[in-house]
Formats: C-alpha cells, sequence, structure tokens
C-alpha cells in the first residue's frame, strides 16, 4: 500500500497557519505578562503574608497544578457560564493561560525569593528603603535572575499547552490545523506541519526569552 | 628502605617512550620517557600545570595519548581493548586526591566490591581479605562504618586498602594528603611508607618533599611537561642542577 | 429532563477515573523502560547516541503532547495499522513519558561526580559492572523525588487522550456535562477527583526530596 502524503495542500493554507500563529503568540504573550505579574504577587503573598492570605493563595497554586489545563479551561469556558459568567473562547483562553502560568511561575518564583541571600535585605533596609522598594528594587530582579530559566522553561510550556484551547476554537495554531485538515483530508500532514512550527515557536521563544530577559526583565 | 638496588636487574614494570599527550591544542605532555623497575618507589614533583598527574593518570589509561609508547608488565596499552585495559587495571591500581570511595557502600563493602566482581572471588575470602587489609591500614574496627563517618584521613587509608584489595604490581599514589587536614597527613603516609618497605613499586605524585626524600628510591621534577630533572633524592633536593628546580624547591619553603 | 444527583456524577467520573489511571500506569511504566534504555545508551556510547537521544528528548519536549498524541492517532492509521485509541494514545504517551524521564534521569547520573567513574574504572570493574554496582544505586537516589514527581504530569496528561475519544475522566466528564447541563458542578468534580489522585503525589514528592537534602546527598 503506497502512501502519498501531500504537504504542498497543506502548505497552501498559509494564511490561516500564519493567524494561527499570531494567536498562539498573542496568548502567550497575554499570559506571560499577566501571568508573571500575578505570579510575583502571589509569590511574595506566600512566602511574607498573613496566613488568612497565604493559604487561600496556596491553595490556588496547589490546586492549578495538580489539575490538567484542558479541565481548567473546559471549567472557564463550559462551567463559569452556568454561573452567568459567559466569555469568549479566546477570552477563557487567555483566563484559564493566566491562572496556569500564575501558579506555576508562583512556585518558581517563591523560590528564587527565598534564595535571597540575609545581607541583601539588611542592606537595603539599612539604607532606609521602604519594604515595597526592598523588594522591587533589591530582592525581585536578582530572584527573577536566578530563576530566569526555570521561568523561561514554564513559559514554553504554557505556549504548547495553548493548543488545547484550539478545542474550544480559540483561532490559534492547533485549531488552524483542524481547519486545513477539515478542508483537504489532510490530518497527518496538517498535523506534522503544525507541530513543527510549534518546536521552531518553542526554540525561538526560548531564545527570544534569553535575550530579553537580562534587557527588560531583571536588567543585568 | 626498598629493594631498588637488586631490581634494577629485572625488567622495567612500568616502561614510558616518548610518550606525548595534548589536550585539544594544548600539549601536556612533551615527550616522557622513564622506566619504573619492580618494587621502586618513585616520586613526581614539579609545579601545577607541569603534568605530573596527567603522567600518572595515562600509566593506568585514564587518560589516552597521542603518540609514544606505554608498557606495563611488558604488555603495551590498548585503549581499544576493554579486555586489556581491565587487566592493565588489575595489575596497576590508583590512589585519589579525593578518596572517591563509594558512599553508598560500608567500608567493607568498598574493600571487597572489586575483588568480588573482577577476580570473581567468593565473598567469605573477599570478607576475609577485606578485614585483613583494614587491619594493616589500622582500620580494622571500621569494616561496617560508612564512608561519611570517616575523616580525611580514614578514608584515604580505606581507598589505599581497596585498591590494594587487588593485589596490584604497581600503585599509583596521585597527591593523595593534598586534600587531607595537615594532622591526618601522616597517618596516610605512615601506610604508605609501609607498602614501600614492603616492596611495593610505587609512583607517586606528591608535594610532601620530606617524605619524599625519606621513602623514594628516585625523584623525578617535571617542568612543562617534560622530565627536567631525575635522581636519587639526596641529589635532587640536596644538589639540584637546573634553575628550574632550583627555583622550585626555594619557592616550597617560602 | 431526569434529574442527577451530586453523587451520580461522582460516581460515574470515579469510575472512569480507572482508566486515567491505568493509562497513567502504561505510560509510566513504558515510558520508564524506555527511557531507561535511552539513558543507558546515552552513557555507553555518548559519542553514538547522545545526540540522536538528545534530539529525541527535543523533539518531544519541544512540540505539545495533544499534538503528538493527535499525530499517533491520525498517523498509524494513515500508514494502514489499525490500532484502537488505547493503542495510539498509549504510544504517544509513552514515548512523550520516555523523553522527559530520560532527560531527568540523566541529570541525576550526571550529578554523579567524575571520582566515582575514575574509582571504579581503577578497580578494573567493566562498564556495566560500574553502572550497577557503583553509579546507578547513587543516581537512583537523586532520581526518586523527581521521578515521583513527573507521575502527575503523566496522570495530567492522559486528559488530552479525551480529545480523540479515549474516555477517561475528562471524557466523561464532557459527556456526563453535556447530559446534566450541569457543566459547574461537573467540571469541578472532575478538577477535584484529579486533585485527590495528584495531589498526595506531589505532597509525596516533595517530601522525597526534602529528605534526600536533609540527609545531605
Amino acid at each position: 500500500m503506497t502512501i502519498s502524503l501531500d504537504f504542498l495542500s497543506v502548505l497552501a493554507q498559509w494564511p490561516l497557519l500564519a493567524t494561527g500563529v499570531l494567536w498562539t503568540l498573542w496568548l502567550t504573550a497575554v499570559a506571560m505578562v499577566f501571568g508573571l505579574v500575578v505570579a510575583v504577587a502571589c509569590a511574595r503573598a506566600r512566602n511574607t503574608g498573613p496566613a488568612w492570605i497565604a493559604i487561600p493563595v496556596g491553595a490556588y497554586v496547589e490546586l492549578i497544578r495538580n489539575t490538567p489545563f484542558i479541565v481548567q479551561l473546559f471549567f472557564v469556558f463550559f462551567g463559569l457560564p452556568a454561573i452567568g459568567v459567559r466569555l469568549s473562547p479566546a477570552t477563557a483562553s487567555v483566563i484559564a493561560m493566566v491562572l496556569n502560568l500564575g501558579a506555576y511561575g508562583t512556585e518558581i518564583i517563591r523560590a528564587g525569593l527565598l534564595a535571597t541571600p540575609r545581607g541583601q535585605i539588611e542592606a537595603a533596609r539599612s539604607l532606609a528603603l521602604t519594604e515595597t522598594q526592598v523588594f522591587t528594587r533589591v530582592v525581585l530582579p536578582p530572584a527573577l535572575k536566578r530563576v530566569w530559566p526555570a521561568l523561561t522553561s514554564q513559559i514554553i510550556i504554557v505556549m504548547l499547552g495553548s493548543a488545547v484551547c484550539g478545542q474550544i476554537a480559540t483561532e490559534e495554531l492547533s485549531y488552524a490545523a483542524n481547519v486545513i485538515s477539515a478542508m483537504n483530508f489532510r490530518t497527518f500532514e496538517s498535523y506534522i506541519v503544525a507541530t513543527l512550527i510549534y518546536l521552531l515557536l518553542a526554540i525561538g521563544l526560548r531564545r527570544l526569552l534569553n535575550w530579553a530577559g537580562p534587557r527588560f526583565v531583571f536588567g543585568s | 628502605m626498598s629493594v631498588a638496588a637488586d631490581a634494577s636487574h629485572r625488567p622495567p614494570i612500568v616502561e614510558i617512550a616518548g610518550l606525548r599527550k595534548s589536550f585539544g591544542d594544548n600539549e601536556v605532555l612533551k615527550g616522557i620517557d622513564l622506566k619504573i623497575a619492580p618494587g621502586e618507589v618513585v616520586a613526581i614533583i614539579g609545579k601545577s600545570g607541569s603534568g605530573k598527574s596527567t603522567l600518572l593518570r595515562c600509566i593506568n589509561g585514564l587518560e589516552t595519548f597521542q603518540s609514544g609508547g606505554l608498557t606495563v608488565d611488558g604488555k603495551a596499552l590498548l585503549h581499544d581493548s576493554a579486555a586489556a585495559m581491565r587487566a592493565l587495571r588489575q595489575r596497576v591500581g590508583m590512589i585519589f586526591q579525593s578518596f572517591n570511595l563509594f558512599p553508598h557502600l560500608t567500608v567493607g563493602r568498598n574493600v571487597m566490591l572489586a575483588p568480588t566482581l573482577v577476580k570473581k572471588a567468593g565473598r567469605g575470602t573477599a570478607e576475609a581479605q577485606a578485614r585483613r587489609l583494614l587491619d594493616r591500614v589500622g582500620l580494622a574496627e571500621k569494616f561496617d562504618a560508612m564512608p561519611d563517618q570517616l575523616s580525611g584521613g580514614q578514608q584515604q587509608r580505606v581507598a589505599i586498602a581497596r585498591a590494594l584489595a587487588m593485589e596490584p604490581a604497581v600503585l599509583l599514589c596521585d597527591e593523595i594528603t593534598s586534600a587531607l587536614d595537615p594532622e591526618l597527613v601522616g597517618e596516610v603516609l605512615r601506610v604508605v611508607e609501609s607498602l614501600a618497605d614492603e616492596g611495593m613499586t610505587l609512583l607517586m605524585v606528591t608535594h610532601e618533599m620530606a617524605f619524599a626524600r625519606k621513602v623514594s628510591d628516585r625523584v623525578v621534577f617535571m617542568h612543562q611537561g617534560r622530565v627536567h630533572e631525575m635522581g636519587p633524592p639526596e641529589a635532587l633536593f640536596g644538589a639540584p642542577q637546573t634553575p628550574e628546580l632550583q627555583q622550585f624547591l626555594s619557592s616550597l619553603h617560602d | 429532563m431526569v434529574d442527577f444527583s451530586l453523587w451520580d456524577i461522582l460516581r460515574n467520573l470515579i469510575l472512569s477515573a480507572r482508566w486515567t489511571l491505568v493509562l497513567s500506569l502504561i505510560a509510566f511504566v513504558g515510558g520508564g523502560v524506555v527511557g531507561a534504555a535511552f539513558l543507558v545508551l546515552r552513557i555507553w556510547r555518548p559519542a553514538v547516541f547522545d545526540r540522536p537521544v538528545g534530539a529525541y528528548v527535543q523533539l518531544f519536549q519541544g512540540t505539545p503532547l495533544l499534538m503528538q498524541i493527535f499525530l499517533s492517532y491520525f498517523g498509524l492509521r494513515l500508514f494502514g495499522v489499525q490500532v484502537s485509541v488505547w493503542v495510539s494514545v498509549s504510544l504517544a504517551l509513552t514515548l512523550y513519558t520516555s523523553a522527559f524521564l530520560t532527560e531527568i534521569w540523566r541529570g541525576c547520573v550526571a550529578a554523579i561526580p567524575k571520582g566515582q567513574w575514575e574509582a571504579s574504572t581503577s578497580l578494573a570493574l567493566s562498564f556495566g559492572e560500574q553502572l550497577r554496582h557503583v553509579i546507578l544505586p547513587q543516581a537512583l537516589r537523586i532520581a526518586i523525588p523527581p521521578t515521583v514527581g513527573f507521575v502527575v504530569q503523566v496522570i495530567k496528561g492522559t486528559a488530552l487522550a479525551s480529545v480523540v475519544g479515549f474516555v477517561e475522566l475528562t471524557r466523561a466528564g464532557n459527556m456526563i456535562a453535556n447530559v446534566t447541563y450541569a457543566p459547574f458542578t461537573v467540571f469541578a468534580c472532575v478538577a477535584l477527583t484529579y486533585f485527590i489522585m495528584c495531589y498526595p503525589i506531589s505532597l509525596y514528592a516533595r517530601h522525597l526530596e526534602r529528605k534526600l537534602h536533609v540527609r545531605g546527598g
């Protein structure tokens, strides 16, 4: 039995693929920005906050880390409407991704914060900086630098995880592959092309984050 | 002191001819010629970077070399043959600066492991031998202890017992006291001295000059990858010929 | 419309969670065997196997698991192999697990000091004897916490099998949500069930990690 693989009919749909890629990148970018903010806030809360904040934050983190992302997504998209919160696929995707990255990021950043040498904090306090200034100027940047590789890996995991969002018709890359395969019945080839694009995105994103981290996030 | 006098009539146990070794572009050994007689105690001294440890590690095959000849017990080194290398390492033992005891095994099992696996010794025989050797290095009561419960000097003595369990013809000692606190150095050197007295062929890279002077039959001074000076300890330490050796010896007194 | 009690929902979910656990077990055991084989190859002949296995790992770590499952499901069919969903999903998850485990374990072996290799080599031990008696016993101790931690990843990964129709916990949740018109409750229960399966394992992995460092590992 001869198998004929036809990649050209898939590649001919490059506008759809490009749209999908842009959506994937857009989702990832938004999730990254808001997710990191959530993560920093929760990490701080869990480390130094009072119990009535730290415990709920802990519960949130453990809940997200011990349930599959697809279930979190389904809950946000299918479950919330039952209590009156109706969201578009894209919004639901972003919210789920932010909550997801926020939780994993919390643990990563927590570890980075806990590794701060005692002397740094004492020196900063002695210079009469406020607690907030101590945190944002002295403690946080080195902590982020410390955990940047782990954080980068987690962002890439979230980017790859966004493929699931196509299941609720968010128009990202995996959804584009589904649409293309419905058009030309080249399901296998569509998925191969999408998978290779994801691989390139993952490699590219890692390089980008390694380059951008020192420049924009923790000013090395 | 040792049996080197009549050993020189027997064929050399280690024969090195024109050995050259490079790490990438960096040539570390620039043509070494050396013959070691059975029962001889040879100390190798020199600055760090002179190639002393590399030379030692070539002899038991932990490092490969690019050109030249190396024979142990009449057999040339065959890096490609795993069986030949295993046979070599049964004849040549090594003690390391960082002891390298197996942390997950007791002291006794550390000593017994290789004879049981390689020489296929029975457990009873291996255990008896291990106890004997540990007694010999003064650690009979530590048979069931774990390595992390021992001091540095004790660990190194266990390492010596472990190497001796394979009944090697040659023992390579790579700066075996350099990582020890000063007060623990003596106990290790005493064991090595007793090995020398019994006629073991020893090649020691060492910084313990007084010890080298006392125990060795021959001292080799290495400088920038070559054997720079060689001779009996009184000659080398008492009357160094070359400026490099003179400078090296005087720098030790600083 | 039939009224469904919470207990009905939970009961059905828990029954389908069986398949989640079975699939996880298959993936973990299969992935462990394949991962271990790749590990040994990588240590034994690094010049030959390091790049290919490294590429294999990069492939599975750099692409979505969902895509891997799709490719396994549709790919096998394309090549004329008529396999059940079980086989295609098990295959995808096994290979996925093998890539991650082999990388975790490689890190553990790399953490063993070079001196252990040199000492055992100098004692004339063969490669196999070195692995079995000196290296792997030490690497195993370091490897247990992250390996146990990865079990949680595998369990969560099985949820994606639902997308190709494999009936496990998430798919059951979808079906029950459709039937009961109670997606909030149902998906909350699905999440809870995963949580009950995964959280104890996560805690145990963390406990093992702490124990390892207290002992001076």
